[in-house]
């Protein structure tokens, strides 16, 4: 045991004299969580719109205040052809054009709505934005005064923040950066060095020398994972709805899974070059673009969908949107919690047998 | 004339290299066909959960509306709306709607009956998306009136009527492929002769310190002319995309990218003594300078604070301008400013490239 204990004490001193990873460890989750948490956003504001419109009667000034007025839109030009407002659009000058039709108060004409189709999502929204706007003016212009016909509710994200979405996915995908890549470079550095040899003559069960390689990972994750729920808890506001505890838990049996991958990497791997570009490009970027991270799995064709079903950060981040964001209960994530537990225990059972193989 | 010769020599390192040629052109092909699958934002396939409380033949009609729309599944009728919310809760449905009890009977008699509509906004674009679509198939159904007044306003999506989330994706595939091939590949080869140390041998013959970096440098800048020609002929290929402007402008914002982005991948090797370094310190700068780019997000959307880095973001012109000659048909006049603004950077890039390059050690 004292051996054991010693042989952690080197690995941690091991990762703590490095300046660079250790940059790497706590820097990365921090510009991360800034980046998605307050850049990364697709509010609608500042939505920068042209009026087209012949006549300035009072109903169209109206109009253009209301417009003018929300906190969504400014009125950054008044034109006098939809042709002109085009050009402004086209010169990246303007997002969307409201174009009234002529003696649009005296006829009851209609208007209609300009939006840039390069970027399709925002451009639905934002003419959506615009439309209730404008049918709600044009609905006080009618007498009959009736409430909505639909209230809509906006479940868990009312404010509609991105972070929300996004924090999950950086939990999911930066634990298994640190674990799975981490973990296995360092294995594979001692193997590349020749240190390895040095270590397994040691008086120390070999698989006890692979655990202790891992231990202090585990516990950075663990400490990467704290920073990760209080910063999004008071920096980024994300509230922790779901009990602490099964976040905590679940995290704990990704992470396993995490290191063991890492194992398993470091078995097959002979150099850092290979075990580097190995973590990341079977594990880091189809994690990022498969995982519904930023992408939502159900867009996506059913060939990938398959693909993605074997992914295992998309149960995690899954799990973790339903009980940090949604608060579900415990029953909610079985489904996730059983796969999650079911891929930990194939591959650590793989890591091992693999591992034992190895050292014959 | 030495110059022909160390593009010469370049050119037979990069082919007589195992992996390289065959990233070049496999890595391109790949990013082309699958990414464009992948990074779809497009809003579709909401699952919609029903609550009816009046089962009448009115509400059982408004469901049938909801159902025929292509962008709702129907999962099923929950008896209440605890139960639905169940559903919500293990991600089995995205939206509900609750038909409220005596609707049909309210609406004849002149009440005003509520109709509620509760989207899971987790992920808050699809949330109200979902729930804006929704709304308007109820208004249309439940209230013409409301639907006549509606129906005086009408949207236009310019320059993608179909609101094809691949145009939108396709010039930041190609803005991603110019960075990653052109960044990576000089800093790594550059930080591979100094590992090597064949760098010493460079250094000590009289090759100007202008003439290595050029040599260095153009085979990438023709790479970056094949990946983009490869890009073209494989969207319109695959997808059925073509540019809507000159496709001259497109090569000549692509030609300014890939000098941003060689230079930059030089003064990060300038910087760096091994391979490794190199990597994680340009992919950190990479990472940022793409997602803050608007190559996903609108730049529009961001905090002021995070607005003004893009001032001197290349990507960010670099976006701007391949939407407006690619997607909305703009002309030289339209890109002037991102062209201008590229043209500084790749100055100062390549500028600083040179200059931080020491033939001494």
């Amino acid at each position: 045991m004292k051996q054991f204990i010693s042989f952690v004490i080197k690995e941690s001193k091991h990762i703590f004299r490095d300046k660079r990873t250790m940059l790497i460890l706590f820097g990365m989750p921090v510009v991360m969580m800034l980046l998605f948490g307050f850049a990364i956003t697709t509010d609608v504001k500042d939505v920068r719109t042209v009026v087209v419109t012949s006549s300035q009667d009072y109903q169209t000034q109206n109009m253009i205040t209301a417009l003018g007025t929300s906190e969504y839109f400014d009125i950054m030009y008044s034109v006098s052809t939809p042709a002109e407002a085009e050009r402004l659009i086209r010169d990246q000058k303007a997002d969307i054009a409201i174009v009234f039709s002529q003696n649009f108060a005296s006829k009851k004409g209609g208007l209609q709505i300009l939006a840039d189709g390069a970027d399709p999502n925002m451009a639905q929204q934002y003419s959506n934005y615009a439309t209730q706007i404008m049918s709600q003016h044009l609905m006080n212009s009618v007498p009959s005064a009736s409430p909505p016909l639909i209230s809509a509710k906006l479940l868990y994200n009312p404010q509609m923040k991105s972070a929300y979405n996004f924090v999950p996915g950086i939990m999911g995908m930066l634990l298994m950066l640190i674990c799975a890549m981490m973990t296995s470079i360092s294995i594979v550095k001692e193997k590349e060095r020749g240190t390895m040899e040095v270590l397994l003559v040691s008086p120390i069960r070999p698989i006890l020398i692979i655990i202790s390689k891992a231990i202090p990972y585990m516990v950075l994750a663990f400490m990467v994972l704290i920073t990760i729920l209080l910063m999004s808890k008071y920096i980024l506001l994300v509230p922790l709805t779901g009990s602490l505890f099964w976040i905590i838990g679940i995290s704990c049996i990704y992470i396993m899974m995490a290191l063991s991958l890492g194992l398993l990497i470091s078995s097959i791997a002979q150099t850092q070059l290979v075990a580097l570009l190995l973590s990341a490009m079977v594990l880091l970027m189809p994690c990022i673009m498969l995982s519904g991270m930023m992408f939502p799995i159900e867009s996506m064709p059913a060939i990938l969908q398959w693909v993605s079903a074997v992914m295992p950060p998309r149960y995690y981040i899954s799990a973790m949107r339903k009980l940090m964001i949604m608060g579900t209960g415990i029953d909610s994530v079985l489904q996730e919690l059983t796969v999650l537990s079911c891929m930990t225990i194939f591959f650590l059972g793989i890591a091992l047998a693999k591992f034992n193989k190895r050292l014959e | 004339m030495t110059l022909k010769y160390l593009i010469r020599k370049e050119f037979l390192q990069i082919r007589r290299n195992a992996f390289l040629p065959k990233l070049i052109i496999v890595f391109p092909i790949v990013i082309m066909c699958v990414m464009p699958w992948v990074m779809n934002m497009e809003i579709k396939n909401i699952v919609v959960d029903v609550v009816d409380n009046d089962r009448s033949t009115f509400s059982q009609q408004l469901v049938h509306h909801i159902e025929a729309s292509n962008y709702f599944i129907l999962h099923g009728q929950k008896s209440s709306y605890t139960d639905a919310l169940k559903e919500v809760e293990e991600s089995k449905a995205d939206v509900i709607v609750e038909i409220p009890a005596n609707m049909e009977k309210d609406l004849t008699n002149g009440f005003h009956p509520q109709i509620l509509v509760a989207a899971n906004a987790v992920n808050g674009t699809k949330g109200s998306m979902g729930s804006s679509y929704l709304s308007n198939i109820v208004t249309q159904y439940v209230s013409p009136e409301t639907a006549a007044v509606n129906s005086k306003l009408s949207t236009l999506y310019l320059y993608n009527k179909h609101l094809n989330y691949k145009v939108f994706m396709i010039p930041s595939l190609m803005a991603i492929l110019v960075m990653l091939l052109c960044g990576f590949l000089p800093a790594l080869n550059i930080v591979g002769e100094k590992e090597s140390g064949t760098i010493e041998a460079i250094n000590v013959t009289p090759v100007s310190k202008w003439t290595f970096i050029l040599a260095k440098l153009i085979p990438y800048w023709i790479i970056a002319i094949v990946v983009m020609t490869l890009c073209f002929i494989l969207s319109w290929a695959v997808y059925g995309i073509t540019s809507a402007g000159n496709l001259a402008l497109v090569y000549l914002l692509a030609m300014l990218l890939a000098f941003i982005f060689s230079g930059f991948g030089l003064i990060i090797s300038n910087y760096n003594e091994t391979m490794q370094q190199a990597v994680f310190m340009m992919w950190f700068f990479v990472v940022i300078l793409m997602l803050m780019s608007g190559l996903f997000t609108p730049v529009r959307s961001m905090p002021h604070w995070a607005y003004l880095t893009t001032y001197i973001n290349p990507m960010h012109y670099f976006i701007d301008a391949i939407r407006t000659v690619f997607v909305r048909g703009g002309d030289f006049q339209s890109i002037m400013p991102q062209v201008v603004a590229l043209a500084f950077l790749a100055v100062v890039m390549d500028g600083w490239a040179v200059f931080s390059y020491k033939k001494n050690s």
